[in-house]
């Protein structure tokens, strides 16, 4: 049995710890690029987002270098992802790509099947060393979450332009090589030196822009074109609320765990929209109540075309911006964006986010909100 | 003076109205429907909705917009789900939120939450939050929600029987012009509120009737022919419409007197784009029986749509003469 599982942004490091510890052989796919994005497109339904589509592609390309089982997690709905498991199956049975497929759904009641996917992966079952695993992948995760934080902040700030960015590629180029979350853990460290030695100027205040929006297009640079890097290399301090290791805690652990969810979001999307809906819309919402609390210049929603949730989010985001004031640019991404269009919209946000606070900074705030 | 609620003609009214307006009736309010879809209702609609949206959520606004101005309440319920464990689309649990921030001067939205996800949720809970708006007396609502669902059943079961609900609703039934040839079986899958809104899709219920069809719908499948059928999935399909319409396609599979499918699809729908995708799969993989997909938004062309529904009937005609061996992929 050889393991792959889909790419979503750094997801792959904390999956690359967990399969490493558990001791299974598995297939990293290559980083989502063109290719994988064009194999995509062609298997599966012209209307489904865009992450299904870049998933599918990456089991490919991980089939054709010997993967033969997807580890993938499931849900019960109603946000499309819950049923990723089941599309990929049959489209790649259709298509005559025989590949195993193994979801880690939540046990909702059905305890004897949650533990034969465990057993199925981990080949046998020692709740102790599970545990184990579990809490390693979880503190991988939240390190690399902590790191990518750090090049947010350091970016804007570096002195010699690009500095961050060449410390944090040759982390990406040497994880895949590391063993383990020992060895994860090790090479995290290095990195965090390496980032604070990088000369930064200390008096410069940059402009502070919070990304909300759905998770995979927010998380996974290759499908929002680096917003992220490209924010930061603009002077911009951006900050990204939803994470991977927000998710595996909130979404995977604590649906298992008898704790209490992060309920901050939720409290701050109240007055706009008072359920879960699914998908991340109440974070959307919850998030840039907070960002404007927070004194953000401006907010970011990314969303893959048809996503239902964030459609629910856009519509209710005019009366945000209405109530405090704050700019928002929504992005849509599906596989026939282009980056010109796109980093053009992203410079003239910018470029308006420079005006206003120059503006709002002499006293005369005639500036317009984005709208 | 009796108050006046407001039910815009759209979405869940197709399968609900004979229950919401047997209650609100029975409580002494006074219902007041938007009118029948026009070109005006869907471009209000298109024009104040976010353009991401898809063409059914498009004109629910637009009858908001036709009613708003005409009514005490508007009775934007938020369903989150309508069955144990499945779901409907997200906009649908998010509509009055996204009705409330976007169009202003609105009158008071009755936006109960209907949520029957939960084992052993009960709707009457509903009931009594929309009832206390118009009475305190909760023996009135009570007896205003049961006969509501008996009138929601005797709907139900007319549509079983194959009367389309805009026939029930309206209480007459249309003159079907007479066609040479047998009359055709074809299933025409697709939300309730796509195939019943002759605007939305151009008369195609019609058209298809005149051209000497009869039609099968979700919903003249009986639930637990559905039940059956969508246990033979890997994963339980975690949206209503999904399971009835995957369920009913299974069924009509084994059927021998169908014809062909039509899966009727909004643009942008997230849930058709995977739904029609599996339906698409199971019919391909099962047998030759005519498949088409016919996508609809606020630009289809009347014309377009014809030639397909014609050229789709021409081919089944065909092939039930054994004229000659004519694909089932067009």
């Amino acid at each position: 049995m050889k393991v792959t599982f889909p790419h979503m942004g750094n997801t792959f490091i904390s999956a690359k710890a967990l399969l490493d510890d558990i001791g299974v052989e598995y297939i990293i796919p290559p980083y989502n690029n063109k290719k994988t994005l064009e194999i995509g497109t062609k298997y599966a339904p012209e209307m489904a987002c865009i992450p299904l589509k870049i998933n599918l592609g990456n089991y490919i390309q991980a089939y054709e270098q010997g993967a033969d089982t997807i580890l993938i997690t499931g849900g019960r709905g109603p946000c499309r992802f819950g049923y990723y498991c089941e599309m990929s199956r049959e489209i790649l049975a259709d298509a005559n790509y025989n590949m195993d497929v193994i979801t880690i759904d939540g046990p909702n009641g059905d305890m004897k099947k949650f533990f034969e996917k465990i057993k199925k992966l981990a080949g046998g079952f020692n709740i102790y060393k599970i545990l184990k695993v579990v809490k390693n992948t979880t503190i991988v995760a939240k390190r690399v979450d902590e790191i990518e934080k750090l090049t947010f902040k350091i970016r804007p700030r570096e002195l010699k332009k690009g500095s961050t960015d060449r410390v944090y590629k040759d982390f990406l180029n040497r994880v895949r090589t590391v063993k383990g979350s020992k060895g994860i853990l090790e090479l995290l460290k290095e990195t965090e030196k390496k980032l604070l030695e990088i000369e930064i100027d200390k008096d410069f205040a940059p402009l502070k822009v919070g990304i909300v929006g759905e998770i995979y297009t927010t998380i996974d640079p290759f499908t929002n074109f680096q917003i992220e890097s490209k924010l930061g290399n603009m002077g911009i301090e951006v900050d990204r609320a939803v994470t991977v290791s927000g998710w595996i805690i909130e979404h995977m652990l604590k649906n298992i765990l008898p704790l209490s969810k992060d309920r901050q979001f939720s409290d701050a999307a109240q007055p706009y929209l008072g359920r879960m809906i699914g998908g991340h819309a109440q974070e959307t919402i919850g998030n840039t109540v907070l960002y404007a609390q927070k004194g953000y210049d401006g907010v970011v929603q990314i969303y893959p075309l048809t996503c239902m949730p964030e459609i629910v989010a856009q519509s209710i985001l005019p009366s945000i911006e209405r109530d405090y004031d704050i700019p928002v640019l929504t992005l849509i991404i599906d596989e026939m964006t282009g980056e010109a269009g796109y980093m053009t919209r992203i410079e003239a946000f910018v470029d308006l986010l420079n005006k206003r606070r120059e503006r709002l900074r002499s006293g005369k705030n005639i500036a317009l909100s984005w709208s | 003076m009796s108050k006046k609620v407001g039910i815009p003609r759209a979405l869940f009214y197709y399968q609900y109205f004979p229950l919401w307006n047997t209650f609100f009736e029975e409580l002494g309010a006074e219902v007041v429907v938007s009118g029948n879809t026009t070109k005006k209702i869907m471009d209000e609609g298109a024009k104040t909705c976010v353009d991401e949206a898809c063409l059914p959520i498009k004109i629910f606004y637009g009858h908001v917009i036709d009613i708003k101005d005409k009514v005490d309440y508007l009775f934007i319920p938020r369903f989150t789900s309508v069955s144990k464990g499945e779901y409907i689309c997200p906009k649908f649990g998010g509509l009055p939120d996204m009705i409330r921030n976007t169009i202003t001067d609105l009158p008071e939205i009755i936006d109960v939450d209907v949520d029957l996800w939960k084992k052993g949720s009960n709707p009457i809970v509903s009931a009594f939050e929309v009832g206390g708006y118009f009475t305190d007396d909760r023996r009135k609502i009570r007896r205003a929600y049961r006969k509501a669902m008996e009138s929601f059943r005797d709907f139900r079961r007319d549509v079983k029987k194959g009367i389309l609900p805009e026939d029930i609703i309206n209480k007459k039934l249309r003159l079907i012009k007479k066609t040479d040839g047998p009359r055709l079986n074809i299933a025409v899958v697709g939300h309730s509120y796509n195939i019943y809104d002759s605007y939305v899709n151009m008369d195609m219920v019609n058209k298809l009737k005149n051209n000497g069809v009869n039609i099968l719908t979700v919903d003249m499948v009986d639930s637990s022919i559905i039940k059956e059928k969508v246990k033979t999935l890997s994963k339980k399909m975690f949206w209503n419409y999904g399971t009835r319409a995957i369920g009913s396609v299974l069924h009509f599979l084994d059927r021998k007197d169908i014809d062909g499918i039509i899966y009727l699809m909004s643009f942008g729908c997230g849930i058709d784009a995977f739904v029609g995708d599996m339906v698409e799969r199971r019919v391909r993989r099962k047998k030759d029986l005519p498949y088409m997909v016919l996508t609809i938004d606020e630009h289809t062309g009347e014309a377009g749509m014809d030639t397909r529904i014609e050229a789709f009937i021409d081919m089944i005609r065909w092939r039930n003469k054994g004229e000659s061996n004519i694909s089932a992929h067009g």
